[in-house]
């Protein structure tokens, strides 16, 4: 029946074939419910559209078992966080779940009082603030200066290097550095052929944030250019010459245009960042643990390694990584709902 | 504003418009400077690691530690680590789980995208929903950890791929992509009768080439790079990835393999030489695989900003 709006309209002149055609007027008086449902979803009905796409569901099982299991199983798993978990009262991990006790909010208390805790928490929003101030405008400069320059090749090659380290695992990437800046690296032994020796900014406290930084502007500052060159290749040239015309000199294009035309990837990129503030390079910094101490380098996805999986207390690295969690999808939300205002949709879908 | 340019300046910039001033020879040079010192900061550590990793044991003991100009080329330190032993067996297991596991991610994320890519389809909505908000919450250590303890994946190769299998961001571009291929093909071949499959690998995939080729990429490096499940996870210290020897060995200087180390302290290797050798081994095959990529991925990038 609802097929039918579906069909063209006969040629003039034509005579219809089998089906006769009947002007109906009150046609929407006289429809089920089910059909006119189907009207609205497409002209089908749910068995059919299930029929139809059967294969197309099927095919995205795979993906939706493994989220399934690896992604929203293991947040049931975060009860732990209000027991006293003992993974060992049972034969296996989630069979002591139902066996352990449960203490309500004894685990988030014991946190407020902890200042190993709140030591963890300091350094990530610190480590959050200098990595905002000191990374994130190297894209954008490092952008500038590329489309900026003309030649093809140059362009590519400094492309190439820049984008390189950005594939480097940390555990290369903090090597490296180590060589490097570490007390064997290669700047101590240069200073030590010169008679200056005890140079190492690996197990350096002080400085420690500021080396961290710059690990990550090393490995991904190059690749962040990719976002901003995409934007910078969507001005109109247009723009740019009639500004000349008007008299604008270089920097004042850079400034009237060029920099209007990345606003809005800088003003997204920058709310997507604050979104995630607490995540500050887990593994990055759990590699240069050992080398600088925790007071230093200790943060709120470090700790939960420590207490729990070191330290083996389940429950009580369960419900700071619970708070973690819980902070991170707020900022998270509140970020998003910011860029929604922005009017933006997400970096990758522009 | 001076609008002629002298040949110097055409010969230089080949493209410059017309209205563009001739950039004067100080800006010029800071800009070329600034970016040979980008460029340099990425390159130099680089250099210095693999020519100390080639060099042999007197030239390094001669510099005192790290090599900056070769001395004298000898591959030694590689043949040693190649040669059976912890290093070459981590390396076979990094190449066989990066293989194995992006074949599967990709297998997967390609099904999930196509799976996804016609709005309307039945369960479209919800399913996708399902998967995007993976992006916002994760469920933290401590649960996956259990679970993947009680799975029994443990001590397993499949504790390596599994957890970390599937991007739901690598599915988006991967969809996005698929969507953007004009409906008349796929569906002139439905009218011819093909099924979903088909028009899939027929249509589809030898289409989407270039899209496959960069988050082929995405995952091998994932995977190649990871070392933190193989941390948490595995014990046995026969199926260690590569990025694990790199830590206990160069990172942590706990000291090389017997055999190896044996081989140190009668003088005929360097520590330091075959430290550099595995780190070398860690970065080359990224190094070589991304420039080949690193076109297609412009390409696919910009084609999708641009038409939105």
């Amino acid at each position: 029946m609802a097929l039918q709006a579906e069909r063209p309209p006969r040629p003039a002149g034509t005579r219809g074939g089998r089906e006769p055609q009947q002007p109906r007027r009150f046609q929407g008086f006289r429809l089920s419910r089910r059909t006119r449902t189907a009207a609205r979803l497409g002209s089908l009905t749910w068995r059919t559209r299930l029929r139809r796409d059967r294969t197309l569901i099927l095919m995205t099982l795979p993906a939706v078992v493994l989220l399934l299991v690896f992604n929203y199983v293991p947040l049931l798993g975060n009860v732990v966080a209000f027991q006293d978990y003992n993974p060992y009262i049972s034969t296996n991990g989630v069979t002591a779940i139902f066996n352990s006790p449960w203490v309500a909010f004894e685990q988030f208390e014991k946190m407020f009082n902890d200042s190993n805790f709140w030591g963890a928490f300091e350094n990530t929003l610190v480590l959050f603030f200098i990595q905002l101030v000191l990374f994130f405008p190297v894209p954008i400069v490092l952008a500038l200066v590329i489309n900026s320059v003309i030649r093809p090749r140059v362009r590519a090659l400094s492309q190439a290097i820049l984008y390189l380290p950005h594939f480097f695992s940390w555990v290369l990437v903090v090597t490296v550095f180590q060589q490097m800046f570490g007390g064997a690296g290669l700047i101590a032994q240069i200073l030590e052929d010169h008679g200056i020796s005890g140079f190492d900014l690996m197990t350096n406290a002080g400085i420690f944030k500021y080396l961290v930084t710059s690990e990550m502007i090393w490995k991904d500052a190059g690749w962040g250019i990719i976002v901003f060159l995409a934007a910078l290749a969507s001005v109109s040239p247009d723009l740019y010459e009639a500004s000349a015309m008007d008299g604008a000199n270089r920097w004042r294009r850079m400034w009237h245009v060029t920099l209007p035309a990345l606003r809005p990837v800088i003003a997204l990129l920058l709310v997507l960042r604050v979104g995630d503030a607490l995540t500050v390079g887990f593994e990055q910094l759990l590699l240069q643990r050992d080398a600088v101490g925790a007071g230093a380098s200790e943060v709120l996805d470090t700790y939960v390694w420590n207490v729990g999986i070191q330290n083996g207390d389940f429950s009580y690295a369960a419900a700071v990584g619970l708070v973690k969690g819980v902070i991170g999808v707020c900022l998270v939300l509140a970020a998003n709902k910011f860029a929604h205002l922005l009017g933006e949709q997400g970096v990758y879908k522009k | 504003m001076s609008v002629s340019l002298s040949p110097i300046a055409r010969l230089r910039a080949p493209e410059r418009p017309v209205w563009e001033e001739p950039p004067s020879r100080v800006g010029l040079t800071a800009k070329g400077v600034f970016l040979a010192v980008c460029c340099l900061g990425v390159l130099f550590p680089l250099w210095v690691v693999v020519v100390t990793s080639l060099s042999p044991r007197d030239v390094i003991e001669s510099a005192g530690g790290l090599v900056i100009w070769p001395q004298g080329i000898t591959f030694v330190n590689y043949q040693e680590l190649l040669s059976g032993g912890q290093v070459s067996r981590a390396m076979l297991v990094s190449l066989g789980v990066t293989g194995f596991g992006t074949l599967f991610s990709m297998a997967v994320s390609i099904l999930a995208a196509y799976g996804l890519s016609r709005p309307g389809s039945f369960g479209h909505r919800i399913l996708l929903m399902a998967l995007m908000a993976t992006m916002f919450f994760s469920a933290g250590l401590i649960p996956t950890y259990l679970l993947v303890q009680t799975l029994g994946l443990t001590n397993t190769y499949l504790s390596l791929i599994l957890p970390s299998a599937v991007s739901v961001f690598n599915i988006l571009v991967l969809r996005s992509f698929f969507m953007n291929i004009s409906p008349e093909l796929t569906d002139s071949a439905r009218i011819d009768g093909a099924g979903e499959v088909r028009i899939l690998w027929t249509i589809i995939m030898p289409l989407s080439r270039a899209v496959i080729a960069v988050i082929s990429l995405f995952y091998a490096v994932a995977y190649w790079s990871a070392w933190f499940n193989a941390m948490i996870y595995i014990d046995d210290q026969n199926k260690m990835p590569l990025q694990n020897v790199l830590i206990q060995l160069v990172q942590k200087n706990t000291g090389l393999p017997t055999g190896l180390s044996q081989r140190v302290n009668t003088g005929e290797l360097s520590a330091l030489g075959l430290q550099m050798a595995v780190m070398v081994l860690a970065l080359v095959p990224v190094a070589i695989a991304s420039p080949f990529v690193q076109k297609h991925f412009k390409k696919g990038m910009l084609t999708g900003a641009i038409k939105g």
